[in-house]
């Protein structure tokens, strides 16, 4: 595909996207928006574009992985998973419902495309660092990406999964930060501040990225620049930086949206505000 | 005389030449855990991630939904508290194949002190949904519950000690997860133990025979799926139960024992362990003789419920 095609059809998947996350948001009347709406770009380039995946076979041995380290925003994977066609689309009026495989953070034993359980922060790319392990001692040429928050690389375990990565030289693992710069309390910067995340990355040992996580150029071209650098011994890091909110102006970096459904209008005008799609 | 520690050291290099999906993970404590010659001898399915154990965690779960059977081995104090979030996270609730693989239990690392002595980790480990809890009495029970923990799936925490303490079995004992052994019989009273302590009930039932007292002797060595038939015997037949552990008595079998017998409504139930302190630096025997378990004082304990009986 073109380029040019293939970067509109990948935002409009985001606005499909976007779409889908605040719907279940709104219908279960809880959720974590503004994380959710932040991923949607970067979401929507790994579900629609970057992802070896066969939604038929969900565990599948060679797909490509993708750990949801930042668990919350579950809603923004669960619409990737329901448009990839992982389960029935009608399935995501079921978010958080009694019975549901859309627990309200991921499970890996209910939802077929989950591919570990995560909701406590700064664990997911632990285990993701063991699955690109396992591949590379496997000699398959899978991959592992994992995102996670800016606000969770609080945790120290996260330090402690990346020095692991660089020790065994996970060049078939992609951490992607959804750099917000909003927690849940508040500002990063108040609550605790990350400092540069990218020297961070780097001072580690990561080959990274810094982009604009909702400039699709950007997103795939920095994908396609970790393809060709493969075998370069070192884990990827891509530092995204977002908006948290990003598509509904009311939610766009308001700290208040990290964890609130929104109400019958703030849901029609997030709606109306979607369909347009991004500016 | 040999440590549960070298059973276990000895049992996964056997157990990982024969499958190479067994990998073992340490955390910088590796030569403590006796894990250095599957190291050197097995490195493609071996990792080392530093002192990082809530990480080495994460990365034995991640290897386990990739169809490997990693050991995470560490001492039972950071592997049961450390980790604990990590363990009912990414093993307990997606219920994926690891093993704990844990040195250092109960008082053992006798001369490090309270620190590294652990006395809690049996208890928290039980509270976990699809948790199975193994603490092995000697040498080779140590070395064929590890072997049957990579038959079952699911996680597994396995309780080793430091130092070396005598043989109750022999190499040719089988070992079955969740049933217990029942190596006396008798009518009068029931011992039942777990762990490194195991030995102090053996010679404790060896000096009630001596004595005319007819004594049942119980080797739990799977606290959870406890064996709560041959429990419930025991407070029926013999109905007096004493409990002996190197462990707080809080949580531990004495209360997994306790619990089998409240909702039986029958029998009565002594625990002997530790008395709900830290330990401290000191030789083990000495430590274990602070908190009342002794051959001795587990026989006295057994004739004084017989007599209560």
């Amino acid at each position: 595909m073109e380029k040019e095609a293939k970067i509109a059809l990948l935002k409009e998947r985001a606005k499909e996207l976007r779409k889908t996350a605040l719907t279940m948001i709104y219908e279960a009347n809880s959720g974590h928006p503004g994380g959710s709406l932040s991923a949607a770009d970067l979401m929507a380039a790994l579900y629609f574009d970057e992802l070896r995946l066969n939604p038929e076979n969900p565990r599948w041995e060679d797909r490509d992985r993708f750990v949801l380290s930042k668990g919350h925003v579950c809603p923004i994977l669960y619409s990737a998973l329901a448009l990839r066609g992982f389960f029935p689309y009608e399935t995501i009026h079921t978010l958080r419902k009694y019975g549901s495989i859309l627990q309200g953070h991921p499970d890996m034993k209910r939802c077929p495309g989950v591919d570990i359980s995560t909701g406590s922060l700064g664990q997911g790319i632990s285990c993701a660092v063991g699955m690109a392990i396992a591949y590379k001692r496997d000699k398959k040429d899978a991959r592992v990406f994992a995102m996670l928050g800016d606000g969770e690389t609080n945790e120290g375990q996260v330090w402690e999964a990346v020095e692991a990565a660089v020790k065994y030289g996970l060049d078939n693992l992609v951490i992607i930060v959804d750099n917000n710069g909003l927690q849940n309390d508040g500002a990063c910067a108040d609550i605790m501040p990350t400092q540069d995340l990218c020297d961070k990355f780097k001072s580690f040992g990561c080959r990274t990225f810094c982009i604009d996580g909702h400039d699709m150029e950007q997103i795939v071209g920095v994908f396609e620049k970790i393809r060709m650098e493969s075998g370069c011994c070192k884990p990827f890091a891509i530092v995204a930086k977002t908006v948290k909110g990003k598509g509904v102006s009311f939610m766009e970096n308001v700290v208040k949206w990290h964890g609130v459904a929104p109400n019958d209008d703030e849901y029609k005008m997030a709606m109306a505000e979607l369909e347009v799609g991004l500016k | 005389m040999k440590a549960l520690r070298d059973g276990f050291g000895d049992e996964i290099i056997e157990l990982g030449r024969e499958n190479s999906k067994i990998y073992v993970i340490d955390c910088d404590i590796g030569k403590s855990c006796k894990t250095q010659p599957f190291a050197k001898e097995l490195p493609e399915q071996y990792l080392n991630v530093g002192i990082a154990e809530q990480n080495a965690a994460g990365v034995g779960a991640g290897l386990a939904t990739c169809g490997k059977i990693p050991f995470v081995c560490t001492y039972a104090a950071f592997g049961s508290m450390r980790m604990c979030e990590q363990i009912r996270q990414e093993m307990c609730y997606p219920m994926l194949n690891v093993k704990i693989a844990c040195s250092h239990g109960g008082l053992t690392p006798a001369n490090d002190g309270a620190s590294h002595q652990c006395i809690e980790d049996i208890g928290i480990m039980r509270t976990l949904p699809n948790m199975t809890v193994i603490a092995p009495g000697d040498y080779y029970a140590t070395r064929k519950l590890v072997k049957e923990a990579t038959k079952i799936y699911g996680p597994v925490y396995l309780r080793f000690t430091r130092d070396a303490i005598p043989f109750v079995y022999d190499e040719n004992e089988e070992f079955e997860i969740g049933k217990a052994k029942q190596l006396k019989s008798g009518n009068d009273v029931t011992i039942i133990a777990s762990g490194s302590v195991l030995h102090l009930a053996v010679q404790a039932a060896e000096q009630l025979e001596a004595e005319g007292v007819s004594v049942r002797l119980i080797d739990m060595h799977t606290i959870k799926p406890l064996d709560k038939e041959i429990v419930r015997k025991a407070l029926e037949e013999t109905g007096a139960v004493i409990t002996v552990e190197d462990h707080n008595i809080i949580n531990g079998l004495g209360s997994a024992v306790c619990e089998v017998a409240a909702e039986l409504g029958k029998g009565r139930v002594k625990r002997m362990g530790v008395q709900d302190q830290f330990g401290e630096s000191g030789p083990y025997y000495k430590l274990l003789e602070k908190n009342g378990v002794t051959a001795e004082l587990i026989a006295e304990a057994a004739k004084g419920a017989v007599s209560n009986g």
